[in-house]
């Protein structure tokens, strides 16, 4: 079965890519299999200098899911762009750097340095972590300020922009459709829920951050249902993520009406899980009697 | 690093809340030192999405058989637990690296263990004592908690401290490297954080190496879960990737 899938100018071979933050900048997973074999690689998000992060304890089982606070540790662009992306440049298949910051003026300077990077396809503007105390999620959870923030990073750039959107909101069709309005080429959704676990021992919150992101597949009900509204109301493609850890999962991402998926935290229980979900799709979609991806896109318009 | 099934040999309570697997599968043929780690799925379906790190306590690779030392703390130690003897365990491993120990010689060596940091030390005596001094100070938190005295005891001069003073001498285990007043060349520890911290302390200006806990999420470098601050040109240090061993120097806990 062919899976390639066209998100606006991107193609991808297969709509199944690791999610930003999940796999580094790929070098560690390449050790479990071919990274040409993905659809897409998402690269952990890039800031304008270095950050160290949140202190740790920075995850946190929870039922059927996780949390982290990780807090946007990374090199810093600069960094990125001279010792990360040669290794990427190596393999067929398209990165999308995911972008961070703390001011609407690091998220420009840092997205326009990604968007010249040849290995770059794309960027996702990261406006939803939950994490960081400075930016971040306050552009994510204003239609007015996302809608800026969009629309000055789309003219700095020349490639697909992807807003990652995050769940932590009431109304996110209302952040979507400012974001398309925008001239966004796509959406990412969803980002982690905010949540806390506490250890009954020492009345504390496990995580130091206190507050982390809730991922995995506690949260894919939560998906579903944004991604399923948002679908109705814009004809952007849709990266969905969520708590997927089979076929079956993708599958239904694709009938809420995502165009491709992206997996988080299964990569932490399953490294090879990639890789799995690719060569089991077929067979699944065939099994729901599907004979292509446009067949299950079809019935999703519906 | 490989990843698959391995069999549970055995699986044993040894002290309070404290168990002994032994696991054979191939992954002991890839292990090169002592100190190295496995993350450990737990249960099956989407119910525990995190692995489990434990360090390698003993290996052989001429039985395939290794070691894991393990306290119970919570759900996924609880359902550790409960594995018997045939049944298979998804392994991730090993991963990371463990105390440089080739060409160590004619040292007086000191270890320093607490609680479950014990384990990981227990193949390094073993290895070290060959042609080297050792001397062991094992810290546990009462009587009950012991274990693996018998087993350092014949590779090692031990001695065993408890928080409560129901076994061994009363204290900390700096209490008894002060004590003890040793003349020390090198030392490796593994224990809780604020046991590595005084021990770090205490023996500054010595050869040490630590080696270092912390929650972990992918277990193989690519989350940042799981980094502690260090006197690097980054500025940190990844535990799973990166350690778990450190030299004493490098990290700052």
């Amino acid at each position: 079965m062919n899976l390639s899938v066209r998100l606006g100018e991107l193609e991808l071979k297969n709509p199944i890519m690791p999610a930003s933050g999940c796999f580094g900048f790929g070098k560690e997973f390449s050790q479990f299999y071919n990274l040409n074999n993905l659809g897409a690689i998402v690269i952990k998000a890039a800031t304008g200098e270095a950050r160290f992060g949140n202190p740790t304890p920075r995850v946190a089982e929870t039922p059927s899911g996780m949390l982290n606070a990780i807090g946007l540790q990374n090199p810093g662009v600069d960094q990125i762009f001279e010792q990360e992306l040669p290794f990427l440049e190596s393999f067929d298949t398209p990165v999308i750097a995911n972008v961070a910051g703390s001011t609407e003026d690091e998220y420009l300077s840092v997205s326009e340095k990604l968007s010249n990077s040849k290995t770059v396809k794309a960027l996702e503007l990261n406006i939803s972590c939950p994490n960081v105390k400075e930016g971040g999620i306050q552009f994510g959870t204003d239609p007015e300020l996302a809608y800026q923030l969009t629309r000055r990073v789309k003219n700095v750039i020349d490639k697909p922009l992807f807003v990652k959107l995050s769940p932590n909101v009431t109304d996110i069709v209302g952040i979507a459709k400012a974001i398309e309005e925008a001239g966004a080429d796509g959406l990412s959704m969803i980002n982690t829920l905010t949540g806390m676990k506490i250890d009954l021992k020492t009345h504390q919150p496990i995580i130091a951050n206190e507050t982390g992101g809730l991922s995995g597949p506690a949260i894919k009900p939560i998906a579903i249902r944004m991604i399923h509204h948002v679908r109705k109301e814009t004809r952007l493609p849709i990266i969905g993520m969520g708590g997927i850890v089979s076929a079956e999962d993708v599958l239904e991402f694709l009938l809420a009406g995502a165009d491709a998926v992206a997996i988080g935290t299964a990569n932490f229980q399953n490294p090879y899980i990639c890789q799995e979900i690719i060569d089991t799709l077929p067979d699944v979609l065939e099994s729901y009697g599907y004979q292509s991806l446009d067949q299950v896109r079809e019935v999703a318009m519906q | 690093m490989v990843h698959g099934d391995v069999l549970v040999k055995s699986n044993r309570l040894i002290a309070l809340d404290t168990y002994e697997m032994v696991l054979a599968g191939d992954l002991v043929q890839h292990i090169q030192l002592p100190g190295q780690f496995v993350h450990v799925k737990i249960g099956e379906g989407s119910t525990h999405m995190l692995r489990r790190p434990f360090s390698i306590a003993d290996y052989n690779p001429e039985t395939n058989e290794f070691v894991l030392v393990y306290k119970l703390i919570g759900e996924g130690t609880t359902w550790l637990s409960q594995l018997r003897m045939g049944d298979s365990l998804d392994v991730l491993g090993p991963l990371g690296n463990g105390f440089q120990i080739q060409g160590i010689q004619k040292q007086r060596i000191l270890v320093v263990g607490g609680g479950v940091g014990v384990p990981p030390l227990y193949n390094l005596v073993k290895q070290l004592s060959a042609h080297n001094q050792v001397t062991a100070i094992l810290g546990y938190q009462s009587i009950d908690s012991v274990f693996y005295e018998e087993e350092f005891n014949k590779w090692a001069d031990v001695h065993i401290a408890t928080d409560d003073g129901s076994y061994g001498s009363k204290g900390f285990v700096t209490d008894v490297i002060n004590q003890l007043n040793l003349s020390v060349d090198q030392y490796f520890s593994c224990g809780p954080l604020g046991m590595l911290r005084s021990v770090q302390n205490n023996m500054e200006g010595y050869e040490g190496f630590l080696s270092v806990e912390e929650r972990m999420g992918c277990g193989v470098g690519a989350c940042f879960a799981c980094v502690c601050p260090a006197k690097n040109e980054k500025g940190y240090v990844k535990i799973c990737q990166d350690g778990p061993v450190f030299d004493a120097r490098e990290v700052t806990l």
